[in-house]
């Protein structure tokens, strides 16, 4: 066990006994005894040590004589540690080698609520700046894009629509169909009791078709694709690729953002029409198997109540659904911090802005298809 | 730093014996039948071309990867063959430093370090955060403690992790390419600090690397993974090495390409 003794045997000399097994699973030894003794009015004008009876050692006698060399020099007494064993001495004396840089503690201070209110409105303004900046960039790029003269690599766009496309298929394709079953299944308790069975199939054809399958694409995508793109370009800024980019020469909008807005606009209308069909197809296995109408039955039905322009209005909001997703994904990507909490941050709030947007669209297009007639 | 009563390296059993390694990487066979052992007390230097599997031998070493044959043995323990919580209990006397100082970028560097103490030892919060204090002033990083990972310069988030690695007193650190990234002057004063730990605490050092100066300043003992033979072709301190090869592939490596 740790073993500490004081000895005042000469008046100005403190003598501190170091002896048995110091090691870190004993614990730490408390200076207090150390200090009191150096606090008294006659205080010794030297420390020295005795460690003939000490036995194994690790950190814990370092941390003690750390703090007894700080004590120390508060005091100006002086420290003879020539009894120390050599090791130990070495040690020592590399943790006092380097001095505190002046002002690298950082302070810990709780800022004040005005204070706060301040940072905040800043960060807010820098944050507008940046959103208007990117959006500029965007909207140059896409003119880029129109003249056909953006610059990305063909090979990586057809990369990004496989992955955000075909490779979302089983996903969409479990969703929608349990969205169809679960629609059809809800209305059909409501319209047995009128004997207006036959209506669910029109209830989820047009539902299907001007909301849910979009709405339910943009909402898988949201979380699939929106976060990966935020987690990919969050990575790349961490890992310094997109300033490799920057210095190359490249418009990182250009070069990274477009391709994966440009996959996302163009493969959300398939998923989507998609979806519609699988959504479809989830309320006929209802209609069929507890309703008892026959295929043929449900699919006249359906085709008599979806109109084209259903269909059309779906697959337009979900192109817009798409470029929402992908801009806000890559956004938040290029907004990251520079650690790997940031990364996953960047992800989370990648996915929460979607849906916010999303939701926010959806909104915005019912009251226009509304206004329009539609 | 578990006893400092060392020195006595030698003759008694080598701290770490590797025993007909064989590593692979894919189907490709990187290196073939590696045999050799590290003594206590020893500034052991794994030596070699980039992509000679230098890194993939100490990620062998500390079981991040398993041989596709051969065993490696601490003590006298099999540690290839050991079971998870075998390993456990003797990786809890080795330290790592990853190249790149692999600190947790969501933790503060007196949390970094303190982490393994608060897992492993019964000390309270302060005296958690008296420790790491300590093992950060010994790597120069005094009043850092309340830094995180992406603040400070990547020389010190390389002493940082280093502090990391010396947070539960390990007998043997191991180094991947500890001047790697380090201006001429922070590579010297990592190596003098290896060289201290050494002779202070008595700690082993296994260190990969191809910066030649340090190779030389620090090694006790070393050896030569050679790519195109797939195998050790040299082992010895450095400087003797040096004074005696015969092979030209590696005393064109100790020469910086000189005097083939």
């Amino acid at each position: 066990m740790i073993q500490v003794a004081i000895d005042r045997a000469e008046n100005d000399v403190l003598l501190i006994r170091l002896a048995g097994q110091w090691e870190l699973r004993h614990g730490l030894a408390s200076t207090d005894a150390v200090e009191s003794e150096l606090n008294q009015k006659r205080r010794p004008s030297r420390i020295a040590f005795d460690t003939r009876e000490l036995g194994r050692w690790d950190t814990s006698i370092l941390v003690f004589l750390a703090a007894v060399v700080d004590a120390c020099r508060e005091r100006g007494v002086m420290l003879d540690s020539a009894g120390l064993p050599a090791g130990l001495h070495n040690l020592l004396g590399l943790a006092e080698a380097v001095r505190e840089p002046a002002g690298a503690r950082k302070e810990l201070r709780e800022s004040g609520f005005l204070e706060r209110i301040g940072e905040h409105s800043l960060g807010l303004i820098a944050a507008v700046e940046e959103t208007l900046s990117f959006i500029g960039n965007m909207t140059v790029a896409c003119v880029q894009l129109v003249r056909m003269r953006a610059r990305y690599r063909a090979s990586e766009l057809s990369l990004l629509i496989q992955r955000c496309g075909v490779e979302a298929l089983p996903i969409v394709t479990l969703i929608s169909f349990l969205v169809g079953v679960i629609l059809a299944f809800i209305s059909a308790v409501q319209l047995r009791q009128f004997g207006a069975q036959l209506y669910v199939a029109d209830l989820v054809g047009v539902a299907m078709t001007r909301e849910m399958g979009a709405l339910m694409s943009a909402i898988l995508m949201a979380g699939r694709t929106g976060a990966a793109f935020a987690a990919e370009l969050g990575t790349m800024k961490v890992t310094q690729e997109l300033d490799a980019f920057t210095t190359a020469g490249f418009s990182i909008v250009e070069y990274l953002v477009l391709p994966r807005v440009l996959a996302l606009v163009l493969m959300m209308p398939l998923l989507c029409l998609y979806a519609d069909f699988v959504g479809v197809l989830g309320g006929a296995a209802i209609g069929v198997g507890m309703l008892d109408l026959s295929w043929t039955t449900y699919v006249q039905e359906t085709a008599r109540a979806v109109r084209l322009g259903d269909t059309a209005g779906g697959l337009f909001k979900s192109a817009v659904y798409g470029a929402l997703i992908a801009t806000a994904g890559c956004w938040r990507g290029l907004r990251a911090g520079s650690s790997a909490s940031d990364v996953g941050r960047a992800a989370t709030s990648a996915v929460v802005t979607s849906m916010i947007v999303v939701v926010a669209a959806c909104g915005v297009f019912a009251f226009l298809f509304y206004e329009l007639g539609l | 730093m578990k006893t400092h009563e060392m020195a006595t390296a030698g003759g008694a059993t080598p701290y770490i014996s590797v025993r007909d390694l064989t590593m692979v990487y894919g189907s490709h066979v990187l290196m073939r039948d590696m045999t050799f052992s590290v003594n206590q007390g020893d500034v052991f230097v794994i030596m070699g071309a980039s992509g000679s599997g230098k890194s993939t031998l100490l990620r062998h070493l500390i079981g991040l990867n398993e041989p596709a044959h051969g065993s490696i043995y601490y003590r006298a323990e099999n540690f290839t063959s050991a079971d998870s919580s075998q390993r456990e209990r003797i990786l809890r006397n080795v330290g790592i430093l990853f190249q790149g100082g692999a600190l947790w970028s969501a933790m503060t560097l007196s949390e970094n370090v303190g982490l393994l103490l608060e897992e492993y030892t019964d000390l309270t919060p302060a005296q958690i955060r008296q420790v790491a204090a300590l093992k950060l002033a010994l790597v120069g990083l005094r009043g850092f403690e309340d830094y995180y990972p992406s603040e400070i310069s990547g020389g010190m988030q390389k002493r940082a992790g280093l502090a990391r690695a010396m947070a539960l007193d390990p007998d043997i650190l191991f180094f991947d390419e500890p001047s790697a990234g380090l201006d001429p002057i922070s590579a010297r004063r990592l190596d003098e600090l290896i060289l201290q730990l050494r002779d202070s605490l008595g700690i082993t050092a296994v260190v990969v690397s191809h910066d030649l100066a340090s190779i030389f300043a620090i090694g006790t003992n070393s050896i030569y993974l050679d790519v195109s033979s797939q195998a050790i072709t040299a082992s010895g301190p450095p400087a003797e090495l040096l004074a005696r090869t015969e092979d030209s592939t590696l005393r064109s490596f100790l020469t910086r390409g000189g005097n083939p």
